[in-house]
């Protein structure tokens, strides 16, 4: 299964890549931590690593390691607006329940 | 919920740990908060979508005062209460304020800095620039979902060590972290991006809604000098606005216009202005109080005409910036256009004709300072990696002592990067002499008088000597923010004393303790309201989640019954929603959680089937 940007994901991405003036792509992560036991990390890619596997979507280029990409197969990355608030989010159907908070979560 | 942001690579912050930092630009005419997301510096807007905040500050009778457009809206009808262009207060006493007698403001003279009498009270400048700061926070707070780490914010250039201080205080008072204070033209150079390269002079044109700034920058090895600042205090948009005033009052021979039809003129003028600059003519319609009707067109050109000897006015001070500074036209590697009037096409046509080159333009005017501010924190707090982004301040003015015959003697050199420390040598002059009396002070001029004293302390206990013999060490240190302590040290025999300069106009820490309980007195109100706020949030996701359940099952997994439980729910928390209690909206948001645990139990209990169906979750036993 792959991992997917939404359109309104892919399109900020690629803007945020344009501003920034370099960069390959976008790397999508797990680490352990936080108060749910696994946190994401969302991070611009300047350099790939051997090991990375890669999707497309939407023209945007997405990295991620084999590890973190257990359990993030099927993640979809939409691009939300809560308020004045705006930023990504992981739609991750492996989640079994999450802190809350967005960032941490358990499988 | 925490929505995320790209971070640079390695960078991840944990989770809850972000660190959310904020650029303020805390102008005279208004007021801008930026940040830092994903790799791009933005502006944040308000619920109304509004990026610029005047910087009016209304005081009510009870309660958290009006800040912002509203508090505009009623600077005719309650002049005294309704505070504009504080900024040009700040640090100042009643003796430093320019026009004091033209505002309409009830100054009351206080030792430091001036205080305004308000029906909520006496005021300082600091409080009521904090009321500005506290809408900008709250804004970034939310639209950053969190606490922020600290905030960069801006000031002129030429600000001494009491206008500096009193910013800081405001934004302590406004509860915020203040990770430095930064010279304006310099956060709009950072904009730019003009501090990655290798080095250069540039010049900002700063022409905003009340004031004009000019400041020469040299860039080198990733420090910004202050070369040279110059400008006008009193030339400013609001002087464009006045010279169209008068050319509707001439034109409709108006005979004496009301204060309220003159209050109308005027926005109506700053409206035409602000249409010529993407237009050619800009339409002014109007029925007065009289009953005159007035129906003219403004041509672009006439306005050109109009205003030509205001442009005029600014470049003369731009000259002498750049005389100041040994430099020509031609030594300049950049201009930079800053404030909202360099929007006027006018303007750009003269800034670039006069330095023969064409001006950076292409970000907004009014929001490079703020960008520019927002990137600068971004930095302090670890977001990004330092080793392509190096960036040092100057001090404004030079530091120093007095000496025999009430010279000055100078320290730390205008212009000396920060943080700095130097120190100095000095001895006694009389045979015996046990004591050494430190007279701390700012400015350029020659003659202590002429500078502006900061502080005096006293160096005691120094054994008897023969004159000339004792070595007495004054360092002086400047932090980053420009604040500056000063020490001395007797070397023979190791006495010492320290003062750190809170200058006698910034404020003293019992004032500031005074001023921070009178804002945790308005504390409840403001929680209340970010409470209600809140509440709402999370009552409406509630709302909107339990109507997409319904939709989804509400008809296979609930009885009519059921059902109909929850939707009266739903219809109280709706009610609440638009209520103005809190407690009650949480009440509501509880009962219908209670009411759909049931339905979202059973809602579980078939997705568990239907994933199990379709063979998902084995793969996560991981
Ligand atoms: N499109 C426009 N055309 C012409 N003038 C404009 C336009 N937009 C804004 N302005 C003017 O810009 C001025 C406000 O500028 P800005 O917000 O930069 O002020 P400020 O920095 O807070 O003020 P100050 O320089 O006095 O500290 C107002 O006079 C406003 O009329
Ligand atoms: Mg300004």
């Amino acid at each position: 299964m792959a991992i997917t940007l939404s359109e309104s994901a892919a399109n900020r991405v690629q803007k945020f890549l344009d501003q920034r003036g370099k960069g390959v792509g976008l790397r999508l992560g797990v680490r352990t931590s936080g108060c749910s036991g696994m946190a994401y990390t969302l991070e611009f890619v300047d350099e790939t690593l051997p090991d990375d596997i890669t999707f497309e979507s939407f023209g945007v280029t997405v990295l991620i390691d084999p590890k973190s990409l257990i359990f993030l197969e099927g993640t979809e990355l939409d691009f939300v607006r809560e308020g004045l608030n705006e930023g990504f989010k992981f739609n991750n159907p492996n989640v079994k329940n999450s802190c809350g908070c967005g960032e941490s979560f358990n499988v | 919920m925490a929505l995320l942001q790209i971070a640079e690579p390695g960078l991840s912050a944990d989770p809850h740990q972000h660190r959310l930092a904020i650029g303020i630009d805390l102008g005279t005419t208004n007021s801008l908060v930026a940040t830092v997301r994903s790799g791009s510096a933005a502006v944040l807007e308000d619920e109304d979508g509004r990026a610029l905040l005047p910087s009016v500050v209304r005081y009510v009778q009870v309660g958290i005062p009006e800040v912002g457009v509203e508090a505009q809206l009623r600077q005719t009808d309650d002049p005294h209460n309704t505070i504009a262009s504080v900024k040009r207060f700040m640090g100042r006493g009643l003796k430093d304020v320019p026009g004091a007698a033209a505002t309409p403001y009830r100054f009351v003279d206080s030792p430091g800095m001036v205080r305004i009498d308000t029906r909520a009270g006496l005021k300082s400048p600091v409080e009521v620039s904090a009321e500005i700061l506290r809408v900008l926070r709250s804004r970034a707070e939310a639209s950053l979902g969190g606490e922020l780490t600290g905030a960069v914010i801006t000031v002129p250039a030429y600000f001494d060590d009491a206008q500096r201080q009193a910013t800081k205080d405001a934004a302590r008072l406004a509860g915020l972290n203040v990770l430095r204070l930064l010279n304006e033209p310099t956060a709009a150079a950072i904009a730019y991006g003009l501090d990655n390269a290798s080095q250069g002079v540039f010049c900002i044109y700063d022409l905003g809604g009340g004031t004009f700034d000019i400041s020469i920058l040299r860039l080198s090895q990733g420090v910004f000098e202050v070369v040279a600042t110059n400008g006008d205090s009193a030339l400013g948009g609001d002087d464009f606005d006045e010279c169209i005033y008068r050319w509707i009052v001439e034109q409709a021979a108006i005979a004496d216009p009301t204060v309220t039809d003159a209050r109308l003129l005027l926005s109506l003028a700053r409206k035409a202005k602000e249409t010529l600059t993407d237009h050619d003519e800009a339409p002014i319609c109007v029925t007065l109080s009289s009953g005159q009707a007035i129906d003219l067109v403004l041509t672009a050109e006439t306005f050109f005409t109009l205003t030509a000897s205001l442009i005029a006015k600014s470049l003369a001070p731009t000259r002498k910036a750049l005389r100041d500074a040994g430099l020509g036209v031609g030594d300049i590697d950049g201009v930079v256009l800053v404030g909202g009037s360099t929007r006027m096409r006018h303007v750009r046509r003269a800034v670039a004709d006069f330095f023969q080159s064409e001006p950076l333009t292409n970000l907004d005017p009014d929001k490079v300072v703020a960008l520019g501010a927002a990137m600068q924190a971004n930095l302090l707090v670890g977001n990004h990696k330092t080793d392509d982004w190096l960036l040092l301040d100057v001090i404004p003015l030079s530091l120093g002592l007095e000496t025999m015959g009430g010279l000055a003697e100078k320290v730390i050199p205008r212009n000396a990067t920060i943080p700095v420390a130097r120190a100095q040598e000095f001895t006694t002059f009389k045979d015996g002499q046990t004591a050494i009396s430190i007279h701390v002070v700012q400015g350029e001029r020659e003659l202590v008088g002429d500078c502006r004293s900061l502080a005096r302390f006293e160096l005691r206990g120094i054994p008897p000597m023969v004159a000339g013999a004792a070595r007495v060490r004054v360092a002086f240190q400047v932090d980053a923010d420009g604040l500056l302590s000063v020490s001395a040290l007797e070397q023979t025999s190791g006495v010492q004393a320290t003062i750190e300069v809170k200058p006698s106009y910034g404020l003293s820490d019992d004032e500031i303790a005074r001023m921070l309980n009178d804002s945790y007195s308005n504390a409840q109100t403001d929680m209340n309201a970010r409470n209600l706020r809140e509440q709402r949030v999370d009552g409406l996701r509630l709302l909107e989640a339990t109507q997409a359940a319904l939709d989804q099952d509400g008809w296979q997994l609930l009885s009519e019954a059921e059902r109909a439980t929850i939707e009266r729910a739903m219809e109280t928390l709706r009610v609440m929603l638009n209520g103005q209690d809190p407690v009650a909206l949480k009440r509501a948001a509880d009962s219908l959680n209670r009411a759909t645990a049931q339905f979202a139990a059973r809602r579980m209990d078939a997705s568990i089937q239907r994933a199990l169906s379709g063979q998902r979750l084995d793969m996560l036993e991981v």
